[in-house]
């Protein structure tokens, strides 16, 4: 685009994400009086009414887009000024384009599902008012990052969601585990934050430059004639930064931390920002990669890829609507709407979209792989949704991001199913999360089944559901790509390698998928009763004692007796979950099927896909080869044959557990299969590399800390105490013998002199002759 | 050789000197006096020699003669102190009349 | 330090210091003036001079007994000694009413006064002068620093060297001059013996009587 954007204002925008936030208010404030005085049923009420008045406020809004233009679809809306620096501005500004139109609607609306759900899956709780208090400020961070019309705002959601998503992990904190799960997910945020935070100042920094005015710098620039441009003119308000700001074709130039702005200042060719950032360079490194990559490093923490991925699997300990709607369908998310949200800068560096794509390829490889052996089966959907994201980053790293964020769509829906699917046989099962020791639920739970069904469909990549079509695109799309490099050399040959690595994972995906669906819902019931038994994976759920209790020492999830009543104790049969938890499956799998219509490929329907075109105004447009459209078909031939291999794999060696197969493979390749099963040893590597190096240094700083600082601290008291024993025997010894010396001399001089009083009168009388004598001699001497 | 003003002036210098020595070492109270007529003499023999020599006769007699009557006088009231002294103290050594000391 | 060694000490110093004083006095004083003073002079001497030398020792030797005699009867006798002397003094300077007005006053007086006064306190203590402190040698530094100073005053004062007169007799110009100028002390005098002749009284019978 060689024009600004066109942008309409709108009001009203700040209520989507104010209502979440007056949820949480409500529930953190008085939750706990609000609960004791009028029940769980108030509580839950709401918070959900506060997403789902959310939901519905974005449905009109997002009806208002609909009937607008293609290319007016922005809306905006400016509440106050955060603060003014120089001639920087930011502001507390919303926008709403159809990217994040598409995730407030998934946030709200399958977020509004998953409330729907803790209603049942929660019921037992007595710490109800906290969860659904931080559910909504998950909801509030999440809509703020998503509707934030600049760094600052996204910022500010950004840093939100992580610390909700620490809060929800460590829901049950009296669990040292479940806390370090916690602690762990956000320490590794903070990391990725910290690299997000680097690129971003590097932005700005680099992009200083490119405001300051330089001689012949263009054709048809419009300055205003009395502003200079440079940017250390302290300016007296926002609106005189605003005032002072030249203007070149209609775009201000100036410092800026609004996508919007430094997206028309890059893409007005007039301002001249985007030549500098293209060739502005950083030690001899372009700018621009550095700046990718770095902000692709917060990518890496918030959506986990490697290697900061470490702290998703850990989060399973977080109750199970928290996985689903956290760590599945939104917050993991972030970091791919990041990079979609700065298309315009991506594209501009094929270092940056390469190093992007490569990252997410290999972290989808090595998550399907870590899962094909897990048997917590939130496990297997944690390092599932690990992988998947991988997918969704190779979508928006080879430039396609439409179909990034249509996968992101699609994994939303069926991710969501999966997870709650996996909370509804939890329940069922009483706690158990092994999967080893599930198996024919499928009799027992035949909604939950169905879902699950449904959702690992979509997730092998059929194309009777929505997953098929966005990772079709994604795959192709790779294949096709003609931008990427890595560190400055074109990389022509990624894009095909990409495509191995993503269809085998294809492969992989669905085999690990329809393995855990058949060791659930096929066999025999392999499930105990209450038994306290340890295995290897010490995540796997063994059953509570005290199911009333929140915080029990080894359950993984929250238990929920009462909607089904109390057990014996002895070995029950695993039942369907109440209806708040299975509609809410059914609609989520329904969905899942239906937002396929979104993206039917070009090929089959002659114009471009529904989502396509949604999205084209606002993401940036990259260079693809022209292939014919047989290849494409071909390609796509082979993604369904891939999901069916891996099917037909997985039914062959897991169905009614009937096959000795994987028993005597897991014998046969024992080692091979622990290094995997142990997930590559990766935490342990980390632990000795970083952990306890970290820990030590901390360790030795206390050290310091305590013994040197203090000790100087200390040693002064000491040295003050020692110079005032010095002072008191100075003045126990010099001064009060020096007073009480002028006592003894003074009587002893007067005791002396006394002695002159001898009463003798011959005596005074030699004193008056020598007196005279004397007298006589100073006569002559002085004379 | 003549005997000049000055053969008397030594004299009675010496007369006075003898007589200061007697008032300062003498223990015995009626030394002292002794002492005190032989300064007042010695005075007295000053007086007589400026007398005649100076060219006043007369003066210097008067002189001289007030002299010895305060001179008879003053020894009068002082051996009556002494002996005053001897009965109180039964003894006449002016050490032991040290009621003044410190 | 025990206490001889002590006195020893400060005997030794004042010693010192009085021999200092001399002969800084005489280097300073006496020394100067002495070589202009003390030149011989001639002058007629005969009997007058002898007997004057003779007399002069009397009284100078009898005063010599009152200052260092251990005996106090022998002071006593040397007063009276000192005393005629200074008396036949007198008459060699033509002062002959107060040659005899000592003589009866004086030898016939004070004299007999302190030899009753000496007879009367010596019966009972037995009174032996020169004791340690301020004893014979004190006399004597007394007498060394006081006794040359005053003769070397006599000796070099240069005095105006008046003719002594006739010697003749002065009792009734005395008498004049009592009488006339100078009355007032004359009879302040007479007041003074008055008030002594009341005060000795009263003072030696008070202890009589209380003895």
């Amino acid at each position: 685009m060689e024009h600004p954007a066109l942008v309409t204002q709108a009001s009203l925008l700040w209520l989507i994400p104010a209502l979440p936030l007056l949820g949480f208010v409500v529930n953190a404030l008085f939750g706990a009086p609000l609960q004791r005085a009028f029940g769980k049923r108030l509580i839950h009420t709401v918070a959900i009414g506060a997403v789902a008045a959310s939901f519905f406020v974005a449905l009109y809004f997002f009806g208002r887009m609909l009937g607008a233009d293609p290319e007016q679809r922005t809306l905006q809306e400016t509440l106050w000024n955060l603060f003014t620096a120089g001639r920087l501005s930011v502001d507390l500004a919303f926008s709403l384009d159809p990217l994040s139109m598409t995730l407030v609607l998934v946030i709200t609306g399958i977020g509004a599902l998953i409330h729907l759900f803790s209603v049942g899956y929660m019921a037992d709780e007595p710490s109800y008012w906290r969860y659904f208090g931080y559910l909504n400020l998950f909801v509030f961070a999440m809509l703020l990052l998503v509707m934030g019309d600049n760094f600052a705002v996204l910022f500010f959601g950004w840093e939100g969601v992580g610390l909700a998503s620490y809060l929800l992990i460590a829901f049950w904190y009296s669990d040292p585990e479940k806390a370090r799960a916690g602690m762990k997910a956000f320490v590794v945020n903070r990391i990725g934050d910290f690299g997000f935070l680097l690129g971003l100042l590097l932005l700005f920094w680099a992009l200083g430059g490119g405001w300051v005015e330089r001689p012949g710098l263009a054709r048809t620039v419009e300055y205003a004639p009395v502003a200079e441009l440079r940017p250390l003119d302290p300016a007296i308000g926002a609106a005189d930064a605003d005032a002072l700001a030249p203007r070149v074709k209609g775009v201000k130039v100036g410092p800026t931390l609004s996508f919007r702005e430094l997206h028309d200042q890059i893409s007005v060719e007039e301002t001249g920002v985007r030549e500098r950032l293209l060739h502005a360079t950083l030690w001899g490194m372009p700018v621009l990669s550095i700046v990718g990559i770095l902000l692709f490093v917060g990518a890496m923490g918030k959506s986990a890829q490697i290697p900061l991925y470490v702290w998703l699997p850990d989060a399973m300990a977080g109750p199970t609507p928290v996985s689903a709607l956290i760590h599945a369908a939104t917050m993991v998310t972030a970091g791919v709407y990041m990079v979609a949200r700065l298309s315009f800068l991506f594209a501009l560096s094929a270092s940056a979209m390469g190093w992007v794509a490569l990252v997410g390829a290999a972290t989808a490889a090595l998550g399907a792989s870590i899962a094909f052996f897990q048997y917590d089966i939130k496990k297997v959907l944690a390092y599932s949704t690990v992988s998947q994201l991988g997918f969704m980053f190779i979508g928006v790293g080879v430039g396609a991001y439409w179909a990034g964020t249509y996968h992101l769509l699609t994994h939303a829906f069926f991710k969501a199913t999966l997870f709650l699917c996996a909370g509804s046989v939890i329940l069922g099962c009483h706690h158990e999360q092994d999967m080893r020791r599930m198996g024919g639920l499928g009799r027992h739970m035949p909604l939950t089944r169905s879902a699950y069904l449904v959702a690992c469909i979509a997730i092998a990549g059929f194309p009777v559901a929505n997953g098929f079509y966005s990772k079709d695109e994604i795959l192709w799309k790779a294949f096709t790509s003609d931008h990427l490099a890595l560190f400055g050399t074109p990389t022509p040959w990624l894009g095909p390698a990409i495509y191995l690595i993503g269809i085998a994972t294809a492969v992989g995906t669905s085999f690990y998928m329809f393995r855990s669906y058949y060791m659930t819902f096929t066999g025999p019931y392999r499930g105990g009763g209450h038994r306290h038994e340890h295995n290897e994976d010490p995540h796997a759920a063994t059953a509570a004692r005290h199911p009333a209790l929140s915080a029990s020492a080894h359950a993984s999830d929250g238990a929920v007796h009462a909607a089904h009543g109390e057990h014996g104790g002895r070995a029950p049969v695993p039942h369907e979950s109440p209806w708040t938890v299975t509609l809410v499956l059914l609609v989520l799998a329904t969905g899942s099927v239906l937002t396929l219509l979104l993206g039917l490929p070009a090929l089959w329907t002659g114009t471009s896909p529904l989502f396509e075109r949604w999205l084209e105004p606002v993401v940036a447009k990259v260079r693809f080869r022209e292939v014919g459209h047989e290849l494409e078909g071909l390609f796509q031939l082979f993604g369904v044959l891939a999901a069916a291999l891996g099917w037909l794999a997985a039914r062959a060696l897991y169905r009614e557990a009937r096959s000795p197969l994987p028993g005597r493979m897991k014998e046969r390749f024992f080692r091979a299969w622990t290094v995997v099963y142990n997930k590559y040893y990766v935490d342990e590597l980390y632990a000795l590399a970083v952990v306890r190096p970290t820990i030590r240094l901390a360790a030795l700083l206390f050290w310091i800390d305590a013994h040197l600082v203090d000790g100087l601290v200390n040693l002064v008291g000491r040295i003050a105490r020692f110079a005032s024993a010095i002072s008191d025997v100075i003045d126990r010894y010099a001064v009060d013998k020096a007073v009480d010396g002028v006592a003894v001399l003074t009587r002893g001089a007067g005791r002396r002199l006394r002695r002159v009083q001898t009463g003798h009168i011959q005596t005074y009388l030699y004193g008056a002759l020598g007196g005279a004598l004397v007298v006589v001699l100073l006569n002559y001497l002085i004379r | 050789m003549t005997i000049t003003l000055v053969h008397y002036l030594v004299v009675g210098a010496l007369l006075f000197a003898l007589g200061l020595v007697t008032v300062a070492t003498r223990r015995n109270a009626v030394g002292v006096l002794m002492g005190v007529e032989l300064v007042l003499n010695g005075a007295n023999v000053n007086f007589v020699a400026f007398g005649r020599y100076g060219g006043d006769a007369v003066g210097g007699s008067v002189f001289a003669l007030f002299v010895i009557v305060l001179a008879a006088a003053e020894a009068a009231v002082g051996l009556a102190i002494v002996l005053a002294l001897f009965q109180t103290s039964k003894s006449i050594d002016v050490r032991q009349a040290d009621l003044l000391r410190e | 330090m025990p206490p001889s060694l002590r006195r020893l000490v400060a005997w030794a110093a004042a010693s010192v210091v009085v021999v200092l004083f001399l002969v800084v006095l005489a280097s300073l004083a006496i020394t100067p003036a002495a070589r202009e003073a003390l030149a011989p002079r001639e002058g007629e001497g005969g009997a007058v001079a002898v007997l004057f030398y003779a007399l002069s020792a009397v009284a100078l030797l009898g005063a010599a007994a009152v200052a260092f005699a251990r005996n106090i009867v022998y002071s006593a006798l040397g007063l009276l000694a000192a005393l005629l002397g200074a008396g036949s003094l007198y008459v060699l300077l033509s002062a002959d009413f107060v040659a005899i007005a000592q003589l009866l006053v004086y030898v016939g007086g004070v004299m007999v006064l302190v030899l009753f006064a000496v007879m009367l306190t010596n019966k009972i203590t037995e009174v032996n002068v020169s004791n340690a402190s301020f004893g014979l040698f004190g006399g004597l530094l007394l007498l060394v620093a006081m006794g040359p100073l005053l003769v070397a005053v006599a000796l070099l004062t240069p005095w105006r060297d008046l003719a002594p007169g006739p010697l003749a007799p002065t009792t009734s110009a005395l008498g004049d001059a009592l009488l006339t100028r100078w009355l007032l002390p004359f009879e302040v005098a007479s007041l003074v013996l008055l008030a002594t002749l009341v005060g000795a009284v009263i003072i030696a019978r008070k202890e009589l009587k209380e003895g």
